[in-house]
């Protein structure tokens, strides 16, 4: 039943640039976009239980080195494989230095990193153009094969990461995340290195929101440092994971979709006081959903489970 | 000579900087709650010294008892009412929550005031004063006392009061504290609520210095951080000796580096203290 | 094993202090002592919690003196813990494959399934295997920790308090898995405050004070040890006690 539906869904989703007009490709791509970022997020945050506020970090390093190879004439498709490559080995180092930390200071290392990068980014503008941003040449081809370019790109992308995460969900790693998220002394213990779960765990956080970062890059033409450094590229899905349910393997693509609708909605008709209305959104989560809106709803829905 | 005044500016900023951090510390030692909104309190009070200034000549040296007030009533209600429901949470739950009532209070002041920076200019400035050839800008020396005397106040407060033994106490052992009688639930809006004051006051004596945005929040939230990695959590001690360690600091590596990543510099200064200390300078997680 | 000269402190405290051991395959060792002696710390040294400050640990030859926790889980060496604290959010077969899978090595998370069901038949748990490890007693607790530290497969398994809050039908029910777990060959080192547990038990039994070894011999010999009753019962009870059998015996 399960697998239907999401031939079903995979099929439809490679349909609709045929059936959808520019507006809604765009906001196609926008969610595949964030179907990344939350499923991303919660390889670190929601499996392995470790606040990480380092998506934006990661999402800047895939965009800047997208920008900068194909600024050297690199070929698009392997200048978004190196970027996802080299936000992989970044965060490997990074993780090596700051997941020992427990609680609050990981967390804080980990958003500071994001503000340590753009200034790096920003200061060294030799090569990224500081805070003049860099442009990315644009691709010779119509608008809408464009459209349907970066489209397909992302959906590649949040494929392979869903992939991912199921694949791990159910294998001995996504179990040792658990058991870390869980009690990381007891998982010790058990066996489990927690350091090299934690540093894959982390890596993995890394490795498609690089891509992303880069194909994003190449479809908005022009990035700065504020716009792919952008405290909001971490926080947006760790709300998405909330509001569909942490650890799971749909609840993050359940919470971008959900949340890209809400933020269309108020986008459209709230403008002014938009980041006033996440908050809230933030903050009645937090209060009253703490494990995820749609997470008993949806397995329930799904599996036909008696609670 | 050039290094003698840097260091004196260093050290004048410093003594300000302890009162941004020592509400923030305060808050995240006792009820470990990492107060996002901290950076907003402080421009809030801002706004406060500004506009009672504008409106009523108010100093804003003076006025710091308006946005102390304020914020200390403002403070006690979202924790009672909101924070309070989750301070047993983990990490993430609070973190974002308080990010999440930061953007709401932000964006809310933003409405009201607009981005534009305001500039408080005093009409009766005291000037500076020449010691021994080094400057010594009369303001700020007295806004540095004020902090200075704001600051100890709350550590003898700490010290000596019923209801700052209270949180000490809180501090060290939530359940023992518990055990002893002590309403946990109040002292927790309680110390919220005096982080939120010496938010305010910080604000009212910042507004002088700094140009008062909305913006500009995330500044003081930054350097918050930073002086308690530096100075160790929940102590006023600690909090003053990273402040001032982050005064001195930034005013060389504005002189070497510039003054745009003096930011950078606390930032980084900041990793690798994590990475290599994270207890701090101080080397302990912060006792009273 | 082996422990030569093991020695571990915290800041001016030696909590364990110079400490000379050698276990036997097979053997059935009791680690008792007064409160404080440094027992859970010495178990927390060898299985790498805390590193020792001086000496060395060895098992069947192979230094471990330095190994992290999750690696002296892998060469065979586990431990159950005094207060014990299951994963919360897992069923009490996921809790025991979770032994079963890294420790001992299971191929996959079937195979440790299969694995954890005879650990729970063997401790008496397999009825409450999709329970929440949260729903058991304290003895069910005390019974998981068993499953889960035996499905590490382990040369050298310690308890540490296992028989903690349960009233006496639990303990011998904690006692008859105890017996059984030694008659598969795994070498035994039992953290024990009850007297009538460790003397019926142990083929050994080894007495920790303020950190030091101070006897080691069989339960009949330690009883009589000077130092023992000293130790636990105070300097002049153990003297008037020796003067009462020098007494007896002229």
């Amino acid at each position: 039943m399960k697998k239907i539906a999401i031939f079903v869904a995979i099929v439809a989703l490679l349909a609709l640039p045929y059936f959808g007009n520019n507006y809604i490709v765009r906001l196609a791509t926008v969610m595949m976009m964030y179907s990344v970022l939350a499923l991303s997020w919660n390889f670190i945050g929601g499996m392995a239980g470790y606040p990480s506020f380092a998506t934006a970090a990661f999402f800047g390093i895939g965009a800047y080195v997208g920008a900068i190879l194909q600024a050297n004439g690199i070929f698009f498709g392997a200048a978004w494989f190196a970027a996802g490559l080299i936000a992989l080995i970044f965060a490997a180092i990074m993780g090596r230095a700051i997941l020992h930390l427990r609680g609050h200071y990981f967390a804080i290392a980990s958003l500071v990193m994001v503000e340590v990068l753009r200034e790096v980014v920003n200061t060294n503008d030799q090569i990224t153009g500081g805070g003049m941003g860099m442009n990315i040449p644009i691709l010779k081809i119509s608008v809408e094969a464009s459209g349907m370019l970066f489209y397909y790109s992302m959906f590649v992308v949040a494929l392979l990461t869903l992939a991912t995460t199921s694949w791990v969900y159910h294998s001995k790693l996504g179990f040792g995340f658990r058991c870390i998220q869980q009690n990381e002394a007891a998982a010790n213990m058990l066996g489990v290195d927690s350091t090299k779960y934690k540093t894959i765990a982390f890596s993995l956080s890394a490795v498609f929101v690089g891509m992303a970062g880069a194909i994003y890059a190449s479809w908005v033409n022009y990035i700065e440092p504020p716009d792919v450094f952008d405290i909001f590229l971490t926080i947006k899905p760790v709300v998405m994971v909330l509001l569909g349910g942490m650890g799971t393997v749909f609840g993050p693509i359940i919470g971008a979709v959900a949340f890209l609708a809400l933020e269309e909605i108020v986008w459209r008709n709230f403008l002014t006081i938009h980041s006033a209305l996440l908050g809230l959104l933030i903050v009645l989560l937090v209060l009253f959903l703490p494990k995820g809106a749609l997470f008993f709803d949806y397995r329930q829905f799904f599996r036909g489970r008696k609670k | 000579m050039l290094y003698l005044q840097i260091l004196l500016n260093g050290l004048l900023l410093g003594g300000l900087y302890a009162l941004i951090a020592v509400g923030f510390s305060l808050v995240w030692g006792v009820l470990n709650v990492i107060n996002i909104l901290h950076g907003t309190f402080i421009v809030l009070g801002s706004y406060i010294a500004y506009f009672a200034h504008l409106y009523f000549g108010i100093h804003p040296f003076a006025s710091v008892i308006i946005s102390g007030s304020v914020l200390f009533c403002l403070g006690y209600v979202i924790q009672a009412g909101i924070i309070n429901r989750v301070v047993a949470a983990p990490v993430l739950m609070t973190l974002t929550l308080t990010f999440g009532l930061d953007l709401l209070l932000n964006n809310a002041m933003l409405i009201a005031f607009t981005a534009d920076y305001r500039k408080l200019i005093l009409t009766d400035s005291l000037g500076s004063y020449d010691l021994w050839g080094l400057i010594l800008p009369l303001n700020r020396v007295a806004g540095v006392g004020l902090a200075a005397l704001l600051t100890f106040g709350l550590y003898r407060l700490l010290r000596d009061s019923n209801i700052g033994r209270a949180i000490v106490a809180v501090r060290m052992d939530r359940e023992a504290a518990t055990l002893m009688g002590v309403r946990v639930n109040r002292i927790n809006a309680v110390t919220f609520a005096l982080g939120a004051l010496m938010a305010g006051a910080a604000g009212s004596i910042f507004s002088i210095i700094y140009p008062i945005s909305p913006i500009n929040s995330g500044l003081f939230l930054g350097k918050a951080f930073v002086i308690c990695i530096l100075g160790g959590l929940g102590s006023v001690p600690g909090a003053m000796i990273g402040g001032i360690a982050l005064g001195v600091i930034e005013s060389y590596g504005a002189l070497f580096l510039g003054p745009e990543h003096s930011t950078t510099l606390a930032f980084v200064i900041l990793i690798a203290l994590l990475i290599f200390r994270p207890t701090g300078i101080m080397g302990r997680k912060g006792y009273e | 094993m082996k422990l030569s000269r093991v020695s571990r402190q915290f800041g001016g405290l030696r909590a364990v202090d110079d400490v000379n051991l050698e276990i036997e395959p097979g053997e059935i060792v009791g680690l008792i002592g007064p409160n404080g002696a440094g027992k859970t710390t010495l178990i927390n040294v060898i299985t790498g919690v805390h590193t020792a400050n001086s000496g060395e640990i060895e098992l069947d030859g192979q230094r471990i003196t330095k190994m992290k926790p999750h690696e002296v889980a892998n060469i065979g060496c586990s431990r159950t813990f005094q207060i014990v604290q299951p994963f919360p959010n897992m069923t009490v077969l996921e809790n025991v494959s979770a032994g079963a899978l890294f420790a001992a090595g299971a191929k996959n998370i079937r195979e440790s399934r299969e694995q954890a069901m005879e650990y729970l038949e063997f401790v008496g748990l397999a009825d409450e295997a999709e329970k929440s490890a949260t729903a058991l007693p304290l003895a069910g607790r005390k019974r998981l920790e068993l499953a889960k530290s035996l499905a590490m497969k382990p040369r050298l398994l310690m308890l540490d308090e296992v028989n903690a809050g349960l009233n006496s039908t639990e303990i011998d029910g904690a006692l008859k898995l105890i017996q059984a777990i030694s008659d598969r060959g795994i070498t035994l080192i039992l953290i024990e405050h009850l007297m009538k547990v460790v003397m019926s038990m142990s083929s050994r039994i080894v007495v920790l004070h303020h950190g030091k070894l101070i006897a080691n011999g069989t339960p009949a010999e330690v009883i009589e040890d000077q130092s023992v009753i000293e130790a636990y019962l105070g300097r002049r009870f153990a003297e008037k006690i020796a003067k009462e059998k020098n007494g007896q015996m002229t």
